[in-house]
């Protein structure tokens, strides 16, 4: 009894956050990730595309709540997600357009388009703030919880709730989705393949016949999307609010570099690996512990080992100790 | 075939190509000689759209393709392998012959999704294609072996296996041969024999191996300092005094002088 009750507290208070926020930031970090992989730079802007095309989301879920549209149990903004993406598709695209383009056809350095991608951020971060504003943005709906904390007391008989965020079930799936269907594209479409043929050896691939302008605008159709997914989820789960979404961009990195910059398969590890870190540093141990230990042994503090204001350093230490001891990360990306 | 008028390619005060003119008759295969840094890799690279020219025009039956970007000339049957040998280093040596075909069903996103049966029938033939060429080149138990693991020699052989899988018209080789053994080269040197005189590719080779140029080759460029030097048999080309001071310096002669 003991442990389960352990057990479900550390659910409950750890393993379930860190999935949901996992599963965000591993989305997030696969739109970094292919923009690294197959346009070869980091993009600063990532973080306020997901803003951009949250806020669409936001806009087109009050419009439809406004006539009255819902989508019973579930958030009307997944009903907006699509309009979300569209809007953040097309805002990508006409960056492309008139920004990188003309420095990928000079052939910039990869340092100049990471400072480009910052300007695009400092002006996608006011866009967002001009039309919807620096506040943060109620748009969430439908059943709050999947299970009630009480409700699980009463069914299991143990003295520990735990309580799942219909929230947290809706990222979980809708991220496993998008990557089913993510890896499904890259691996097996044509499509996915001349991008793969790309990021492996550009000068090929142009000599193989590849357009290299159909495959960057098919990878930032793919990234649009995926941060839109991305920034939706996190909006739901917690809160809208532009300078979140700036925020998040220092966890999104420290993903994709963990699980090695240009992989796709460990910018999805490196997101969980950041989110459990995360959690699990930031949380106060005292109550499983309390459980687990033997009653000499319960702390009497709370054994946490840092406040959760300081979460985003976790992502600063795992960055250091990646680039020191395994700068390819966990699995080996294209940065050498 | 392909017309070079007056090429020039500096990078920055090093002049690389330095006013080459030179034409590539149809049905040939063109061995291009000369002594290292003469400026014949970058040659290829300016017809073959990786470097824009300094100044100068080049022609491909008349029509002007200085300047076009590598996929536009691809399409045009213009193609051209690398000194050091190119893969798709994560996928599989089969893949890396299925990706050369360019304009497939499955890169249009709609069809992607939409076209699945149609898609399948194409990456079928294409697949059937993949293993002929492979079985030509005698590497058929490497077609699912991830192409960043094989030797340079069978990179070699993909490289020309790449010009096999669509109809092209005029193949740049650049030292096919470097780092290949003397049987892998026979078989390189069959095969750009057959596809010249079956499929009617024009072939520009560079190559410093002169039994190699010698079997395939006529007639013969030899490059020295960005400019060609003297073109016509290699027998010709051995005999002439300019390509002999190209690759022997002044020194022979003054040795002969002497001698004399």
């Amino acid at each position: 009894m003991e442990f389960l009750n352990g057990f479900v507290a550390l659910s409950n208070f750890v393993l379930v956050p860190a999935i949901a926020y996992g599963s965000q930031l591993a989305l997030g970090a696969l739109g970094v990730t292919l923009i690294y992989g197959i346009l070869r730079f980091s993009n600063f802007a990532h973080g306020d595309t997901m803003a951009f095309g949250a806020m669409v989301t936001v806009l087109v879920t009050w419009a439809m709540q406004s006539i009255g549209i819902s989508f019973g149990p579930l958030p009307t903004a997944l009903l907006a997600l699509p309009f979300g993406i569209a809007g953040a598709v097309l805002m990508v695209l006409m960056t492309d357009k008139m920004v990188y383009k003309f420095y990928r056809e000079k052939k910039s350095k990869p340092v100049i388009l990471v400072i480009v991608s910052m300007g695009v951020m400092f002006m996608m971060n006011g866009i967002v703030r001009v039309i919807i504003g620096p506040n943060e943005q109620q748009f969430r709906d439908g059943e709050r919880f999947l299970i009630k904390a009480r409700e699980f007391k009463n069914m299991t008989g143990l003295d520990e709730g735990l309580a799942i965020k219909s929230t947290q079930a809706i990222t979980v799936v809708t991220a496993a989705i998008a990557v089913a269907l993510l890896f499904w594209f890259l691996n097996k479409t044509r499509t996915g393949k001349s991008m793969r043929a790309y990021s492996d050896n550009e000068d090929l691939a142009l000599l193989s016949g590849i357009n290299p302008e159909r495959v960057v605008a098919v990878t930032w159709i793919i990234v649009a999307a995926l941060a839109t997914i991305a920034g939706v989820l996190y909006g739901l789960d917690k809160s809208f609010k532009p300078f979140t979404y700036f925020q998040l961009l220092l966890p999104i990195f420290a993903s994709a570099i963990v699980g090695g910059l240009g992989n796709p398969l460990g910018a999805i590890a490196g997101g969980f690996v950041v989110a459990f870190s995360e959690v699990m540093i930031t949380y106060a141990w005292k109550k499983v512990l309390g459980y687990w230990l033997p009653d000499t042994l319960e702390p009497s503090g709370l054994v946490q080992l840092l406040s959760t204001d300081y979460k985003f350093a976790v992502s600063f230490m795992i960055l250091i100790v990646v680039l020191l001891f395994r700068p390819t990360g966990l699995f080996k990306g294209k940065a050498y | 075939m392909i017309k070079v008028e007056n090429l020039h390619k500096h990078f920055g005060g090093f002049h690389a190509v330095d006013g080459a003119t030179l034409e590539i008759e149809q049905g040939s295969i063109t061995g291009l000689i000369g002594p290292n840094g003469a400026g014949k890799t970058t040659l290829f690279n300016v017809i073959a759209g990786v470097l824009t020219p300094t100044s100068g025009r080049v022609t491909m039956a008349g029509e002007d393709i200085t300047g076009l970007p590598p996929h536009e000339l691809f399409h045009k049957g213009l193609l051209r392998t690398f000194q050091i040998a190119h893969e798709f280093h994560s996928m599989s040596c089969r893949e890396n012959l299925m990706m050369v075909p360019g304009d497939q069903i499955g890169e249009r996103l709609w069809d992607t999704w939409f076209g699945r049966k149609r898609i399948a029938d194409q990456e079928r033939a294409l697949r059937a294609k993949a293993d002929e060429v492979l079985e030509f080149l005698t590497i058929t138990h490497l077609a699912d072996h991830k192409a960043g693991q094989v030797s340079g020699g069978q990179k070699k052989l993909l490289e020309l296996g790449r010009t096999m899988m669509v109809d092209a018209k005029i193949v740049f080789l650049d030292e096919v041969g470097a780092g290949v053994n003397r049987t892998l080269l026979n078989t390189i040197g069959d095969a750009i024999i057959r596809l010249n005189q079956d499929r009617g590719y024009t072939f520009v080779v560079i190559e410093h191996d002169m039994d190699f140029i010698g079997r395939l080759c006529d007639p013969v460029i030899c490059m020295a300092e960005g400019k060609v030097l003297a073109q016509g048999t290699l027998d010709e080309i051995k005999a002439n005094e300019q390509v002999i001071e190209a690759y022997l310096g002044t020194g022979l002669k003054n040795k002969d002088m002497l001698e004399a």
